[in-house]
């Protein structure tokens, strides 16, 4: 395992939040609301990214705060940390809800994308340059351009692969390849254990 | 299909880009294949550091408002407990198969359903899981009771039994084993029905219990179970442990 210094981000040493989770399973309500600060900013932050509109991606995280309160009994230390197992349920949910209007509004979805979305290229650029991490920028850069493009796409705008594919022009086979690796390259190079 | 096109979806699936079938038909493949799995929770934990880095402060009025709102939203427990109860075995009989064996079943698909591959997945999905559970549970109570089913039975090496109840009428059959002795990782039962001379794929089992098997029964002539690489194969690579014929 490596060892990375922390750059950026909070400098403050954050509280065990496995056992935090463990107190607000007993119904513990003032350890949610320390929980609550740990995880407001990054579920917040991580919604809007996918969901860009602010109003929708409030009522979203909030959905993703209660999940995490009705289904504190069921968090598993042995199978990853809080965080990983909080971002997995907020990108869920967001992505649900991209889906499920994309299902619903289809072509008006269309016609706005073509307004709102940049090239990709311009996307992942962005998406590099606003990152607060340090490490997870340089670790982006490490990728092949299709990784990071891939990656992105998938990750920040709720893309399905099949999605993803036809926005580069590339076959279904070689995207899913490229999201495996390229998260495995992330993976090694952020030094992610689970 | 090779190992490798079964293994390709992890990156997509810890990153929510697999469309609901071929999500499905991934966590299918998950819950026999632990090499996935642990890749998955890395994968997935590798993601939720790119949901981290772009962290922003939510309106200072959300954490009010969160706060009333689990005031008044019951919590799970901890264990899974799917919305079926499994029927009180009696003695009597049911249809043409006892109540017990009935009851076996039933309570079979329900902790069937109630196997999480890692918590997220559990997490995420459970009301879900506990629909499909009751689903599963409802599919196989129809072949059991169904008026025109029949039963056969086999035994296999070490004391290992399966009985296939099958219904022409609900077009459905399903499997019931006990003793199946444990398999190492990386190994799957695989089940098929035989038509003429060819198998056709018809679900895995890792473990004894009851699940309906995959696929109509159409014309098959019997049930035959192998022993599979994880995730199964499309062909039989192996003599097969147990193979029943179909009452016709
Ligand atoms: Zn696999």
């Amino acid at each position: 395992m490596r060892e990375f210094a922390r750059i950026g981000g909070s400098s403050h040493r954050e509280p065990d939040l496995s056992e935090v989770v463990a107190q607000v399973a007993g119904g513990d309500q003032d350890a949610f609301a320390t929980l609550y600060d740990s995880i407001a900013g990054p579920v917040f932050g991580l919604v809007l990214r996918v969901l860009r509109d602010p109003a929708q991606s409030e009522e979203v995280a909030q959905e993703v705060m209660v999940e995490v309160w009705r289904h504190a009994a069921r968090f598993r230390p042995e199978q990853g940390s809080v965080m990983a197992w909080v971002m997995t349920m907020a990108h869920r949910r967001a992505v649900d809800r991209v889906r499920s209007e994309q299902a619903a509004t289809e072509r008006d979805r269309r016609s706005a994308r073509r307004e709102h979305t940049p090239a990709y290229d311009q996307v992942s650029e962005e998406v590099t340059v606003r990152l607060e991490s340090e490490q997870v920028r340089r670790c982006l850069q490490s990728l092949t351009e299709l990784q990071k493009q891939a990656v992105t796409l998938a990750y920040y705008h709720g893309y399905t692969y099949r999605e993803v594919a036809a926005s580069l022009s590339a076959p279904l086979g070689t995207v899913k390849t490229r999201l495996r690796d390229g998260l495995i390259r992330l993976r090694d190079c952020m030094g992610v254990n689970a | 299909m090779n190992e490798e096109h079964l293994h390709a979806p992890s990156g997509a699936y810890a990153l929510d880009a697999l469309p609901d079938d071929e999500r499905d038909e991934f966590e299918r493949h998950l819950r026999d294949c632990p090499a996935c799995a642990q890749e998955v929770r890395e994968l997935s934990a590798t993601a939720a550091r790119l949901g981290s880095a772009v962290a922003s402060a939510p309106p200072a009025a959300l954490k009010e408002q969160v706060l009333s709102r689990i005031s008044t939203v019951r919590q799970l427990p901890p264990t899974f407990l799917p919305g079926v109860s499994a029927p009180q075995p009696t003695s009597g009989r049911m249809g043409r198969l006892p109540r017990l064996v009935l009851a076996a079943c039933v309570a079979a698909a329900t902790a069937f359903g109630g196997v999480a591959v890692w918590q997220h997945q559990e997490a995420w999905q459970a009301e879900e899981q506990a629909q499909r559970a009751e689903q599963r549970a409802a599919d196989m109570a129809r072949v059991l009771v169904a008026p025109d089913a029949r039963t056969v039975t086999a035994s296999g090496k070490g004391g290992a039994k399966a009985t296939v109840v099958v219904s022409r009428e609900e077009n459905s059959a399903v499997f019931l084993a006990s003793g199946l002795p444990e398999l190492p990782s990386g190994k799957t039962y695989q089940l098929w029905f035989a038509d003429g001379g060819k198998m056709r794929p018809a679900g895995l089992t890792r473990t004894d219990g009851g699940l309906v098997m995959e696929g109509d029964v159409d014309g098959a002539s019997g049930v035959g179970v192998t022993v599979e690489p994880a995730g199964g194969s499309p062909q039989p690579t192996s003599t097969p442990l147990m193979l029943m014929t179909l009452p016709a």
